[in-house]
């Protein structure tokens, strides 16, 4: 590895991470309002399948995001009324939609397309185009200009639509009335109630843009990165963006660092392959185990300190205290 | 009484059930405009569920509101703003990681975006504040204010929400004396402005000294609504009650001279390093009951939890029996009841019981590390064990019903309580720490309660009775430990105690400094 | 009649309704992929219990998720979510696989308590440090046993193509086993009696599964540890203050949830595939929590579920050869609506199933009277 290398390895890191940034602020957006998500691996997997059918169907990535975005938002209301209206166990629902996702992309896709639960490849038509800025104003300078082109290349609008999710999350959270009335729905719903705004109802605008979040995940996954859908093909990913989530102490920037991070040690890891120390070979399983180890190092230095919403969780009685 | 124009609020028929169990029967009164009316009861007797309903936080089964004349339909706590209804619930509602700004503003932003709004509420706001005299920061987060200032924050919070009916709901609970004369105050300057104020209570004390009229619920139901001036203390005890009340002789034992409680410059932090009991001390002989008062959250809990090895004790000593527990030292509660000490903890269905569990299976709830627990596998062979104990209890301490198989939380609260101290009591502890042992007990099981624990007292154990009860205290203890900021503002003697003596130092006046009233009782 | 009964027929009217509402949406959706409900499931049942054969297999993988379903229950109990049964399954297989290559002429019924023994040491071993983790560190158990599943498939995937496998063998799996050291399997004892049934994996470990469920039933209804371990779950500050140390019976109860998960693995490598394979408990883990839900986290209504899920899992297989366009992944969607109606819906139909059962108690105690 080389240092020329390291504009490219940071690209591919950004790249790797938006799926987890959208799920991470998917979460986030549900873990403020009181609901606690287990479900995020579960929807982004439905959003992906969505985004590779519809994408597939349309010729056309922008329908294939909407698509994904939809099934995203049905998944995240049915798991909204059950732990709202029905006041259900938080922690089992999340759990059950993550297997229901499971089985249900495998099992429409044998049924649709007969190819193992595979989604038709995607043309180019039915991609993201890559940008592909020359930076030609930097001519003077070829280390930077190659540089920047190789930090800034091979990106999609959805790497940019991560950032501005981030950035327009932040100001919701902490500059708006949607953000107040969100904390308070997460520390103390009858704080909420009594002030006279519906606690179900926040809990279920939360859950919308939870589901359009994770939808995007999900369409990320397949459309830009995958190309189809492969069954599985979220591989845990939805677990390290809650991970991110508690890590990134529910703190919008803080979360996108974590994200970062993630996707980093992912990036490194076609780097490192083959890597030996003392001359003795690092199996390559090890090499694909950091993501995983990473992220129970960091719960474990986090624990105790987290700004977690107090009632997460727990479903809300109207009128109890 | 009065006529239709000037009431403000009036109840027509009310009724309100949870399941078997009904909370409010047919509750009608009015309420007059610009006035103080206050609405007692025992617990239980269904006040504040009369007043969520009013809030829109329950709905009622029957019955009809009339706001200023008019039926209104309160199906939420917006309708009820809008209808310029507001409510200071006795658990504080407010998000105490937020700070009072954003606490006053939620739900009443003005706007999608804060920004200017911050500056234009801070206004209105400081503009309440200096109305009716009640100060707070605006921009420190609540959870860090003393619960006083936090009940400023919440009467300031239905006001700028435009309130014209403000109910208070045990507002002087949490409150010192002088803290209770303040929110008089600022309860005459609101009806002097021409609003309304509903004031739940128990204290008939402050019903004589602070209202126009006075409702009585009793069993859900209004026994009276009278004019204050026209009644008296005991009147209204007798209707919250439903029969006179007795003074009770108290006739004891002198207590013994051995020591077998003994806790000296003891503190206790918590978590974050805040010391919340600083450097008190203190002695329980047989045969005493020490009383420890205060109002709540200041430091009486911690000592109770720290003599329980619930809490870490940070500097000094405690000794009970041949047990020492100093810094660094961690005992369990185990430990603690195989070596004679039993805990009645002060949150009953938190830390006491588990409410979804029958009777039988809590019967036995701390007793499986006692050695206790080994005669009653002896005693009650075979697999019906927790069952049949559970029925012996229950029968020696009346709790009623006597049905081991019953959910625990489907008990009252005295006889729940009443399960607990005779468990407590079955492994013979020879110090009793107790933490609230009558909240949320209706009367009859209070008289129970209370003479059980003077029974132990009469055998010569040590008892410590933590409570928010004055009367209680004063009726049960032999010396009063009075707490202040987590300091000890002295032990009082029964000879020197009174309930405004108490009331002094619990404000944080020493035992010197209310030295004359000692006078005040010996004459 | 005791309100406890009471309560417990309640809970197995609610768990009845909520297996026939996802067999409904199972149906529905098999229905979109145009093909026969009814007879989709007249397979299922066909495929699990229609041969011998096929009840061999129903039971195997019952014993399977008995084992599963235990383990998630007792961490329940403590109301911790371990998910993570699959790599613990996979550890404890890893000492299984070990002990059978290291002792090859001993014969099964000497190597079957040392394998129980190892697997189920292994088995706490890999949930000790999420445990860990979540009583001294408070870090989410669901997050961290799910890490923990993923680093157990990349070591095993290490260890028995870099390390286990035969030379030259190219397929990914460790050494097979002795025939000495294979247990035996029910459906040949049967044969041995001259019948001629086709062989299934069935074998003594469903003894074991049995007599486990018994054990965890003592454990924890029976005795002063299992009811202090329940009142830890049920208030923990109750217990705390009751003298229970709420930490230690929180990690007790998480390793020993491992353990019992972790003998699947002996079930897998000695009864069934004779040999250590990648992924032998793929999705196992998982059909646990939808068998400790539906069975109320009690032993009995475990194994019940047990066999419940065994026929749905085995009669799914068969499923795959009658209709084309029907994958038997429809078993994973039915498991997860399972899962998705026991935390989500139980609140709802709880109080049918009680208002019902009431009003059936209550006649049959009015007859009683009357009499």
């Amino acid at each position: 590895m080389d240092f020329a290398d390291i504009p490219l390895l940071l690209a591919s890191a950004i790249r790797l991470s938006i799926p987890l940034i959208f799920a991470a602020i998917a979460g986030l957006y549900a873990e403020r309002s009181g609901i606690i998500d287990i479900g995020l691996e579960g929807k982004m997997l439905l959003g992906a399948f969505a985004a590779g059918a519809v994408a597939s169907v349309a010729g056309n990535p922008y329908v294939g995001l909407l698509g994904a975005m939809a099934v995203g938002v049905m998944v995240s209301l049915v798991q909204g009324v059950a732990s709202v209206r029905f006041r259900g166990n938080q922690l089992v629902l999340g759990l059950a939609i993550n297997i229901i996702a499971t089985g249900l992309t495998v099992f429409v896709g044998i049924a649709l397309y007969a190819r193992g639960g595979q989604t038709p490849p995607l043309p180019d038509g039915a991609r993201f185009s890559a940008i592909a800025p020359q930076f030609s104003w930097l001519e003077g300078v070829p280390a930077l200009q190659s540089a920047l082109a190789g930090l800034a290349g091979g990106h999609t609008i959805l790497t940019l639509g991560a950032f501005v999710a981030v950035a327009v999350t932040y100001l919701v959270l902490y500059h708006s009335s949607f953000g107040l009335r969100m904390y308070a729905c997460g520390d103390k719903p009858e704080a909420l109630d009594s002030a006279g705004v519906s606690v179900y109802r926040m809990r279920y605008q939360a859950m919308v843009i939870n589901g359009l979040l994770c939808g995007a995940a999900g369409a990320y996954l397949a459309i830009v990165q995958g190309g189809a859908f492969y069954r599985d093909m979220t591989a845990g990913q939805g677990y390290l963006a809650l991970a991110a989530l508690i890590f990134g102490n529910w703190k919008p920037v803080r979360v996108l660092l974590v994200c970062q991070l993630f996707a980093a040690t992912d990036a490194l890891q076609s780097r490192l392959q083959g890597l030996s120390i003392a001359e003795v070979d690092v199996p390559v399983q090890a090499i694909q185990a950091m993501p995983y180890v990473l992220a129970i190092l960091l719960l474990a230095i986090t624990a105790g300190k987290s700004e977690a919403p107090l009632a997460g969780g727990k479903p809300y009685t109207k009128g109890q205290r | 009484m009065t006529d239709q124009e000037a009431s403000h609020l009036e109840f027509r028929d009310i009724s309100k059930s949870f399941g078997p169990v009904v909370a409010n029967n047919s509750v009608s009164f009015k309420v007059e405009r610009g006035t103080v009316h206050g609405l007692i009861g025992e617990n239980g007797a269904g006040k504040t569920t009369l007043m969520s309903m009013l809030f829109g936080l329950y709905d009622p089964d029957g019955g009809e509101v009339l706001i200023n004349g008019a039926r209104a339909d309160i199906k939420t706590p917006s309708d009820a703003i809008r209808l310029g209804i507001g409510m200071v619930h006795q658990h504080f509602m407010l998000v105490e990681r937020q700070t009072a700004l954003q606490n006053l503003m939620l739900g009443s932003e003005g706007g999608f975006w804060l920004g200017r709004r911050n500056g234009q509420a801070r206004r209105e706001i400081e503009a309440i504040q200096q109305r009716y005299g009640l100060e707070f920061p605006l921009d420190v987060p609540v959870g860090q204010l003393a619960v006083g200032i936090q009940q400023r924050i919440e009467i300031v919070k239905a006001l700028y929400r435009g309130a014209e009916l403000l109910i208070l709901d045990e507002p002087t609970s949490v409150l010192t004396p002088p803290e209770v004369e303040l929110l008089f105050h600022v309860m005459r300057d609101l009806v002097a402005d021409g609003k309304t104020v509903v004031l739940i209570t128990h204290k008939l004390q402050e019903v004589m000294e602070a209202t126009r009229n006075v409702t009585i619920l009793r069993h859900g139901e209004v026994v009276d609504t009278l004019r204050t001036a026209e009644t008296s203390r005991e009147a209204l005890a007798e209707g919250m009650v439903g029969r006179a009340l007795r003074a009770r002789p108290v006739e004891r034992k002198p207590c013994g001279e051995a020591v077998k409680v003994s806790v000296e410059n003891l503190t206790v932090c918590d978590s974050r390093d805040i010391r919340l009991v600083r450097d008190v001390s203190f002695e329980i002989r047989e045969g005493e009951i020490l009383g420890v008062a205060g109002v709540s959250g200041n430091g009486q809990s911690e000592i109770l939890r720290a003599m329980a090895g619930l809490m870490p004790v940070t500097s000094g000593r405690i000794r009970m029996r041949d047990i020492e527990i100093g810094a660094g030292d961690s005992i369990g509660l185990a430990e603690l009841r195989q070596r004679g000490v039993g805990l009645v903890p002060e949150d009953r269905l938190g830390e006491a019981l588990v409410g979804a569990w029958p009777a039988s299976e809590n019967a036995v709830l701390g007793l499986t590390r006692t050695p206790f627990y080994d005669t009653l596998t002896a005693r009650y062979p075979g697999a019906e064990m927790h069952s049949e104990w559970c029925g012996d209890l229950m029968r020696d301490h009346d709790v009623r019903p006597a049905d081991p198989a019953r959910r625990m939380s489907f008990f009252s609260g005295g006889n729940q309580q009443k399960l607990v101290i005779g468990r407590e009591l079955s492994f013979d502890p020879d110090v009793l720490l107790i933490g609230q042992p009558t909240r949320g007990v209706d009367i009859g099981a209070i008289e129970f309660i209370h003479d059980h624990l003077r029974q132990e007292r009469d055998k010569g154990k040590a008892l410590m009775v933590v409570s928010v009860e004055l009367e209680e205290l004063i009726a049960l203890s032999d010396r009063v430990l009075v707490m202040f900021e987590g300091r000890s503002m002295g032990v009082l003697d029964k000879s020197e105690f009174s309930e405004r003596r108490i009331g002094m130092m619990m404000a944080g006046y020493s035992k010197e400094a209310t030295a004359e009233m000692s006078q005040e009782v010996a004459e | 009649m005791t309100a406890h009964t009471q309560s417990a027929l309640g809970g197995l009217l609610a768990s009845l309704l909520n297996i026939a509402a996802a067999l409904f949406l199972g149906g529905v959706l098999i229905l979109a992929v145009g093909e026969n409900p009814f007879r989709a499931y007249a397979a299922v049942l066909e495929g699990a219990f229609g041969t011998v054969d096929g009840i061999g297999y129903t039971l195997h993988y019952a014993t399977n998720f008995i084992f599963s379903g235990l383990g998630f229950a007792l961490a329940a109990h403590v109301r911790q979510f371990n998910i993570g049964g699959e790599g613990q399954a996979y550890f404890a297989g890893l000492i299984v696989a070990v002990l059978c290559i290291w002792l090859p002429w001993m014969p099964w019924w000497a190597l079957l308590p040392l394998a129980v023994a190892g697997a189920a040491l292994f088995g706490a071993a890999w949930a000790a440090v999420p445990a860990y983790l979540v009583v001294r560190r408070n870090c989410h158990l669901v997050i961290t046993t799910i890490m923990f599943n993923f680093i157990a498939s990349l070591l095993m995937i290490y260890l028995i193509v870099s390390v286990l496998r035969p030379a030259g063998s190219m397929a990914p799996a460790g050494p097979g086993l002795e025939p000495g050291q294979r247990l035996p399997q029910i459906i040949d004892m049967i044969n041995s009696f001259g019948f001629r049934f086709q062989p299934a994996p069935l074998n003594v470990m469903i003894f074991v599964a049995l007599a486990v469920s018994y054990a965890v039933y003592r454990a924890l209804w029976r005795t002063k540890w299992g009811y202090e371990l329940r009142a830890a779950g049920a208030n923990d500050r109750a217990a705390r203050v009751a003298g229970v140390p709420i930490g230690r019976m929180t990690a007790q109860a998480i390793c020993l949830s491992g353990a019992l998960v972790g003998l699947m693995a002996v079930n897998e490598i000695m009864g069934a595939q004779h040999r250590l394979t990648l992924d032998f408990a793929l999705g196992y883990g998982f059909i646990g929590i939808a068998v400790a839900l539906i069975g109320a986290n009690t032993p009995l209504g475990i194994v019940a579920a047990a066999v419940l899920f065994g026929a749905l899992y085995q009669g799914g297989a068969s499923l795959v050869f009658l209709f084309p366009s029907v994958s038997r992944e429809v078993v994973v969607v039915l498991q997860g609506l399972v899962i998705f109606f026991a935390g989500g819906l139980a609140t709802m139909l709880r109080p049918y199933a009680d208002a019902l059962t009431g009003a059936l108690l209550s006649r049959s105690t009015a007859k009683t009277e009357g009499a």
